[in-house]
């Protein structure tokens, strides 16, 4: 009964909250290493950048290339498809954010914006939908120019139905945003380095 | 049910044995002498045929692992080799990816059953409960096990799915990024799923030890409802229940063997037996059938947050499905108007199920859209409003009257004849 008289209750719930605090800490602090360690390694992450060279992509081609594990669409537009996607009015668009790794940040989603100057002609952006990350098709979908009897420029993710227009906008489907132009530059005048 | 037992060792090996570990006496009161209701059908079978699954998927699956290389420039291959030169993988292969579907279609007709007959309600909500989570463990397991064999399919199958995280706001990017361990499925991607889809059986086996066991204290429900009342109203599960789950074991076993055998590849996609290959998507990419419903609600929303938020949402009502049925009788044998939206509800999973089976354009979008919103009416509105406004039948006094009364019936319906 004595001992019990001498018990300060305050100091013994400090005791019992500091020994908690510092159990959560040092659990906390174990836990990450095993958590960060599914996280991208250096080996992935080494990969980040490659140099394509675009002398061989003539106008109206296309092709695909491959990125931190991602296709990446370069396509040589035709002169009517920069036409068409110049045409189209920012507030026609779904998403009016440039998506755009090449020009300033939140800048509207112009032809201008989604491509280096000079070199408008290159289109340049990741293959991978922003749905839900299916490759969309070239030469397909609805906004896809029509000459004749062949589609050129426009995509369309074949997975849950997106549209994107000649500059890769997303203009009709599920999809939120416009296919992100990845961080490249030109390195010569035919040559570009993508990361 | 779970009381002190009873159990008295005769043998003096049984007296030495049961003073140090009563493993026997456990056994007996659990499996063989345990009271069980005495009028249970054949869908109460299929929790017996969904034990003897996990044991049969474990099992085949470890079997596997001793031939399969988890890396994207040899799975897909050893998956080949697997079938074509191992002795007897052709089959073993086949056990395992068509015992994936075997076990969906058992596990379904497990949860009408428990959904028809009230088995959530009290005193078995923790039971239904632990269900649901043997369910997602189930559907995780089985999504990361398709991914293994790198197929197109399972390549991007993993793609879209795990995209599904990328909608969550701000996290969302940096949580894909982290589950597949670059940015984009990968090496990395394959080989965790590899070592979580080893892993997530035998926690499932440990959640089914708990189901089990939840199971055990109120004990069975039965096709009346009506709880056990006396002695009179249970039969010991050995010899009666042990034979009738064996039984429809043996039948189960043989439609198994007869995909297996007959129909190996029908419950699958042709495309998967093309290489995983990241700049190609199928033209038509649909999940495996047993999520074909939550994939129909998942693109029945324009929106893509708004869609992942149904899809899940779908799966986690069933969470408090135990509260929204405000019906304090059990079976719906009881139950005239639940009956018929019973029937109704299940109509329309297996129609979400052909929907999500179909492209997503012009009216497979518009039914899809129909019945999703039935889907979550079901159980927001009508099961809380039907137990306030129905008038059941009225309820046997107890499961020995009900059997009685059923016989007696046919009795009297022989009479004629004499």
């Amino acid at each position: 009964m004595s001992t019990a008289d001498h018990v300060d209750a305050s100091k013994r719930d400090f005791l019992y909250i500091a020994t908690g605090a510092v159990g959560a800490v040092g659990a906390a602090m174990t836990v990450w290493p095993l958590i960060n360690q599914m996280n991208p390694d250096a080996s992935v992450k080494a990969l980040a950048t490659v140099e394509i060279d675009l002398a061989a992509v003539a106008e109206g081609q296309e092709i695909k290339v491959f990125w931190r594990g991602n296709p990446v669409i370069i396509r040589n537009r035709t002169a009517k498809e920069i036409e068409a996607a110049k045409a189209v009015k920012i507030d026609e668009l779904k998403d009016s954010d440039a998506r755009s790794q090449v020009s300033k940040e939140g800048g509207a989603a112009t032809d201008e914006n989604r491509t280096v100057k000079d070199h408008e002609n290159f289109l340049v952006m990741m293959g991978v939908c922003t749905h839900l990350g299916c490759v969309p098709i070239g030469g397909e979908g609805e906004f896809a120019l029509v000459e004749g009897s062949v589609k050129t420029g426009g995509w369309y993710c074949p997975c849950h139905g997106s549209h994107y227009d000649t500059a890769g906008r997303i203009r009709k489907g599920p999809a939120p945003e416009n296919l992100p132009v990845p961080p490249y530059a030109f390195i010569s005048d035919t040559k570009i380095r993508i990361g | 049910m779970s009381g002190p037992s009873n159990y008295q060792p005769t043998s003096s090996f049984g007296k030495w044995m049961h003073e140090r570990l009563p493993v026997y006496a456990l056994l007996k009161d659990t499996v063989l002498d345990f009271p069980t209701p005495k009028n249970l059908n054949y869908f109460w079978t299929f929790g017996g045929i969904l034990t003897l699954m996990l044991v049969a998927q474990i099992l085949t699956g470890i079997i596997l692992v001793m031939h399969y290389t988890p890396h994207v420039d040899m799975a897909f291959e050893s998956k080949e080799h697997i079938i074509r030169n191992v002795n007897g993988g052709w089959m073993i292969q086949k056990f395992h990816e068509v015992g994936a579907s075997m076990f969906f279609i058992a596990v379904y007709i497990h949860m009408f059953r428990g959904m028809y007959y009230g088995s959530y309600k009290a005193p078995r909500e923790v039971l239904w409960m632990i269900g649901v989570i043997i369910y997602l463990i189930m559907m995780a397991t089985a999504f990361m096990g398709y991914v293994l064999p790198w197929g197109q399919m399972s390549f991007w199958g993993a793609k879209v799915i795990t995209n599904l995280f990328s909608a969550i706001p701000f996290v969302g990017e940096s949580i894909t990024t982290w589950l597949w361990g670059g940015y984009s499925v990968d090496n990395p991607t394959l080989s965790r799923f590899f070592s979580l889809h080893y892993l997530m059986p035998f926690m499932l086996a440990g959640v089914v030890g708990l189901h089990i066991w939840a199971l055990h204290v109120p004990g069975n429900n039965n096709p009346t409802g009506v709880s056990v009342k006396s002695g009179q109203d249970t039969i010991p599960f050995h010899p009666y229940y042990t034979a009738k789950d064996g039984f429809v074991i043996a039948v189960f076993m043989l439609f198994f063997c007869f995909w297996v055998f007959y129909r190996p590849d029908y419950l699958g996609h042709a495309i998967n037996y093309e290489q995983a290959n990241p700049l190609v998507t199928p033209a038509h990419i649909v999940p495996e059938w047993y999520y074909l419903p939550f994939y129909a609600i998942l693109r029945a929303i324009p929106d893509k947050l708004g869609g992942v938020i149904a899809m899940f949402g779908s799966i986690l009502i069933l969470f408090v499905l135990p509260w929204l049925d405000t019906s304090r009788v059990r079976s719906g044998n009881y139950r005239p108007i639940f009956k018929g939206f019973f029937i109704v509800f299940a109509i329309v999973c297996v129609a979400l199920g052909y929907l999500g089976s179909k492209p997503a354009e012009g009216a497979y979008v518009v039914w899809s859209r129909i019945l999703t919103a039935y889907y979550f009416i079901h159980f927001l509105v009508i099961l809380p409003v039907l137990g306030l406004v129905e008038n059941p039948k009225a309820l046997p006094a107890s499961i020995a009257d009900a059997v009685l009364s059923k016989n007696k019936n046919k009795q009297y319906a022989l009479q004629p004849a004499e």
